[in-house]
């Protein structure tokens, strides 16, 4: 059985504010070259700090061993299979690490002139044409700088486009299987929502959403595959019922890796989608961040996205279009996360055409045989097809006081990050396992058994599990506590 | 099929396994007149060699980027990078983690976002800080939002015209949905925003005053001045930030009189990068800690009594509260936020205050350089830090045409901003600038405007 996290190196390691005081950081500069004064001969003292209270100060060997020491307290899927569903922890390849930090990319300035930047420009351009053809859609959008911020970007297109039609209306339907971001988006551009109950194989019910298809619906926000990995069958009918009503239909993308070279959005009638090029195009998930979140718009949608856009000279050099009068602004400080955006790029680049289908292909393969393998020990509350997840729940294991939190920790003494819990919704309890097309056969079979373990293990010796973590660095966290009295910085005196 | 690691052996297998015969009978439930019949119309796959001459190649076309001197700051500042921020991100415990949703197992990512709102709220004076936000225009749009919340009856902001102006822009996209004004006052002849117009433009239906400080034009304002009259209102006062470097040098916001210091980290560590991703910067004060949006850690303990870092006060957020969270914000800029930690620990308080001694002494150096040129005038009197306006006996916009041949990028011409400003130029000057860079700037200045 593999037990990796345990044996893994870990030294604990106190805050940087407790390093041993009275160090001088080793940080240098070069002698000044210009005429030499203290910062009160340039501005005035009493505008001035004497001092940054309590801030460190430690030499170059200090701190990284703090930093190093600190990495060995993370999971992370160069060690290993990190199942969490809809976050599509897939392989970063180390190339696109490399090729965003040439300096004449890493050093380029967002205001440097057009003729500095033109591969800059070429990066965006090219990549903005990929995912076009690759979504099957008009036009997109690079700038915004996460999932939730295209999302928001994706609807305040809508109400663009509906108020230049007349009426920029009212509601907007999501599912109650939908990922939280959806509601908060749509509210923050200014709409109020309304949640579509799903049918009972988890889709969108037809009569449901026809129920509430009224004029005042702006649109219908739908995650495909949904967040059960379920394809929504109906989706050419759906697409058919919320054009009829003059709504748009916004697909979340989130899960696109489950069908990328496999199908087309813009063939199904999707007007807006943003894409999470963390999941589906393979970029750093950094510890949470930073992402890209690009919109992919039908033609309609296109006179309205944020400015500027790379457009192309007559001379065939490239630049950035400020001249879009029907534009919703902008939605980002510059052009977005171009050292992201820049490592999709190559990762397109990479896989091509022949790659990207076998990415879909093996990520629904993965997933489907983890559901297979497990589906004798783990409730299954919807049972039809999936795509790139599955979501089992803890309904078998619940007569034994094991819950799936229990489970999700059992996990941690085993070797291996729990998959997403208690998500989606529409299944109390669920585990939501997504191991993407990274993992080999025999990763997933380490898995499968430490998972049937789990569930042996809560037939036999719940407790094992109510407790766990025992073996590793942690026990399982007061989070409760950590809310009722915050504690949110380090303070020198009184501190927890 | 670059990293993928199954051998068509092992497909078999697993298929063999389950039933299956082929992996397209996985892909029935997508309706077949959807399926694409043909790969996609995009090139095939590269090997990694091709790719690489590839991206090289394209960055040959940014060549100009290494070889031009270049006095752009705007926000985003050309500051040293050191080695050691590399080394630590480039650890795959760090960038290939996701957010730290199990703690036990993300202890790493935790303390350091914990140590990362330390220093943050150190060097802004302020209580609490979040564990960061998308880039500084939208950390700021988010601090008015957050005194719309805390005051239900506002009807509008007051923002400084000074604000950046691509900050102001993104605040207008995301207000247009909202009944919610923006009204912008107008700068004074020392830079710093007009009290008179300030104090003018506020009633009692303002959420908040939003000031930047060092501002577009490089001036330092008089922030508690703001707060008086915005908090003589009720309003908040939310002071933005571009140059994060300047929080180590000025007073802290919170010591005057700040309730929100939103903005831009950038300048801690993270490469200028064509414009992201970058870091945004979000403190408030314990009294609007369950209206600030996004993520946030705090401290706890585990069973055995072992401290500990989870992430907290989870429902203000979309994944609880749906519809009524706080902001529609799922993830943060974590690794962004882990190079300004790394970096703010190897600068070390002594390694800031000597930074921002020599940015405050080369720009003040260039500025007096440039202004002994005949015709070049200061265009605002304001204390500044590494940022300033020159009025140019000129136009900018062929000035900046002549420094190509020098390869110098000058500055950045205002009039595209700011229509009025026709004949002035932000320059910005930090301690990467050596001094011979700087005086071939004033060289150009002197050679261009003194031509017939």
């Amino acid at each position: 059985m593999t037990q990796r996290v345990r044996k893994t190196i870990s030294i604990n390691e106190s805050l940087l504010f407790e390093q041993v005081p009275g160090n001088r950081s080793t940080c240098d500069f070069p002698p000044l070259d210009v005429p030499s004064g203290e910062m009160a001969d340039y501005v005035p003292r009493e505008l001035l700090r004497d001092d940054i209270p309590g801030f460190p100060e430690l030499n170059e060997v200090e701190v990284v061993r703090h930093f190093t020491r600190l990495s060995t307290h993370n999971y992370h899927v160069d060690l290993g299979l990190y199942p969490l569903g809809s976050c599509t922890m897939k392989y970063n390849p180390k190339i696109n690490e490399k090729l965003a930090r040439i300096p004449a990319f890493a050093q380029a300035h967002p205001l440097q002139l057009h003729e500095n930047t033109q591969g800059c420009l070429k990066v965006l351009q090219k990549l903005a044409d990929l995912l076009v053809k690759i979504t099957g859609m008009d036009g997109v959008t690079l700038q915004p700088l996460a999932g939730a911020h295209g999302e928001l970007t994706g609807m305040m297109l809508i109400r663009a486009a509906l108020t230049a039609r007349g009426n920029p209306r009212k509601k907007v339907l999501i599912p109650d299987s939908a990922h939280g971001t959806n509601p908060a988006s749509a509210v923050l551009c200014g709409y109020t929502t309304v949640t579509l109950k799903s049918n009972a194989s988890g889709c969108i019910d037809l009569d449901e959403l026809r129920r509430h298809l009224d004029p005042d619906v702006a649109c219908l926000m739908m995650t495909v595959p949904n967040t059960l990995g379920v394809f929504e069958e109906n989706i050419q009918e759906v697409a058919r019922l919320v054009h009829a009503n003059g709504s748009f239909l916004y697909m979340d993308g989130a899960n696109f890796n489950a069908f990328i070279g496999v199908a087309r959005p813009g063939d199904m009638g999707v007007d807006v989608m943003h894409l999470n090029l963390h999941k589906t195009f393979s970029t750093p998930h950094g510890g949470g961040g930073p992402g890209a979140g690009p919109v992919v718009v039908v033609k309609e949608l296109v006179p309205f996205l944020p400015m500027p856009v790379v457009s192309t000279k007559t001379d065939g050099s490239l630049f950035l279009d400020y001249n879009r009068p029907q534009s919703i602004g902008r939605v980002a400080a510059f052009y977005g996360n171009f050292g992201i955006l820049l490592r999709a790029l190559a990762y397109i680049l990479r896989e091509g055409s022949d790659g990207l289908r076998q990415v879909a292909e093996n990520a629904v393969l993965n997933a489907n045989y983890i559901r297979h393998h497990l589906s004798r020990d783990f409730h299954l509350e919807y049972r039809q097809p999936t795509l790139h997840e599955v979501v089992f729940d803890d309904k078998n294991q619940a007569d034994a006081g094991v819950h799936t939190m229990d489970m999700a920790k059992r996990l941690l003494d085993l070797g291996f990050h729990p998959p997403t819990v208690y998500f989606p919704l529409i299944v109390p309890g669920a585990i939501m396992i997504e191991p993407t097309e990274s993992e080999s056969r025999a990763e997933l079979d380490a898995f499968i058994d430490t998972m049937r373990q789990i569930a042996q293990e809560a037939r036999e010796s719940p407790k094992l599990l109510q407790d766990a973590p025992q073996d590793i660095r942690s026990t399982r966290f007061d989070e409760a506590l950590a809310a009722r009295k915050p504690v949110l910085i380090w303070k020198e005196t009184g501190q927890a | 099929m670059k990293y993928i690691p199954h051998s068509e052996a092992e497909t078999r297998a697993m298929l063999e396994s389950m039933g299956l015969s082929s992996v397209q009978d996985l892909f029935q439930c997508i309706p077949a007149a959807l399926r694409l019949a043909a790969d996609l119309p995009i090139p095939r796959g590269k090997s990694e060699l091709e790719l690489e001459r590839y991206f090289y190649q394209l960055s040959r076309e940014n060549d100009g980027v290494l070889e031009f001197t270049t006095f752009l700051g705007a926000g985003a500042y050309n500051h040293y990078v050191p080695a050691v921020i590399d080394g630590i991100i480039s650890r795959s415990e760090f960038f290939t983690a996701y957010t730290p949703y199990q703690p036990e197992v993300s202890q790493g990512t935790l303390q350091a976002i914990f140590e990362y709102q330390t220093m943050v709220s150190q060097l802004t004076g302020m209580d609490v800080t979040n564990a960061s936000m998308y880039d500084g225009a939208t950390a700021v749009t988010e601090a008015v939002l957050l005194a719309q919340r805390a005051r239900s009856s506002a009807k509008k902001v007051v923002v400084a015209g000074s604000l950046h102006p691509f900050y102001r822009q993104v605040m207008r996209t995301y207000v247009a949905n909202f009944d919610l004004a923006v009204e912008e006052v107008p700068w004074d002849s020392t830079g710093r925003v007009d009290p008179v117009a300030l104090a003018a433009a506020i009633d009692d239906a303002t959420a908040a005053v939003v000031v930047q400080s060092p501002n577009f034009f490089g001036a330092v304002e008089d922030v508690a001045e703001c707060a008086r009259i915005a908090h003589a209102r009720k309003a908040l006062l939310v002071m933005a930030v571009t140059e994060a470097a300047s929080l180590a040098a000025f007073k802290a916001p919170g010591e005057l009189g700040a309730d929100v210091v939103a903005g831009e980290g950038q300048s801690f560590g993270i490469p200028v990068s064509f414009g992201g991703p970058y870091l945004g910067i979000f403190s408030t004060r314990s009294e609007h800690l369950r209206r600030m949006p996004g993520r946030v850690v705090g401290m706890t303990e585990d069973t055995r009594g072992r401290r500990g870092f989870v992430l907290t006060l989870s429902t203000r957020e979309q994944h609880i509260r749906r519809e009524k969270a706080t902001s529609n914000i799922c993830t943060n800029q974590g690794l962004c936020a882990l190079m300004a930690s790394v970096y703010l620990a190897y600068t070390g308080k002594s390694g800031l205050r000597e930074l921002c001694r020599q940015n405050l002494a080369k720009a003040h150096y260039a500025r007096e350089q440039l202004c002994a040129v005949p015709g070049v005038l200061p265009r605002f009197s304001a204390p500044f830090f590494n940022e300033f306006v020159l009025t140019l006996p000129g136009d900018p916009h062929a000035f900046a045409r002549f420094c190509k041949e020098r390869q110098i990028v000058p500055g950045v011409p205002l009039k595209w901003f700011y229509p009025g400003l026709d004949q002035d130029m932000l320059f910005c000057v930090t301690e990467v600038n050596q001094r011979a860079e700087i005086d071939k700037l004033v060289a150009a200045v002197r050679e261009f405007f003194a031509r017939p």
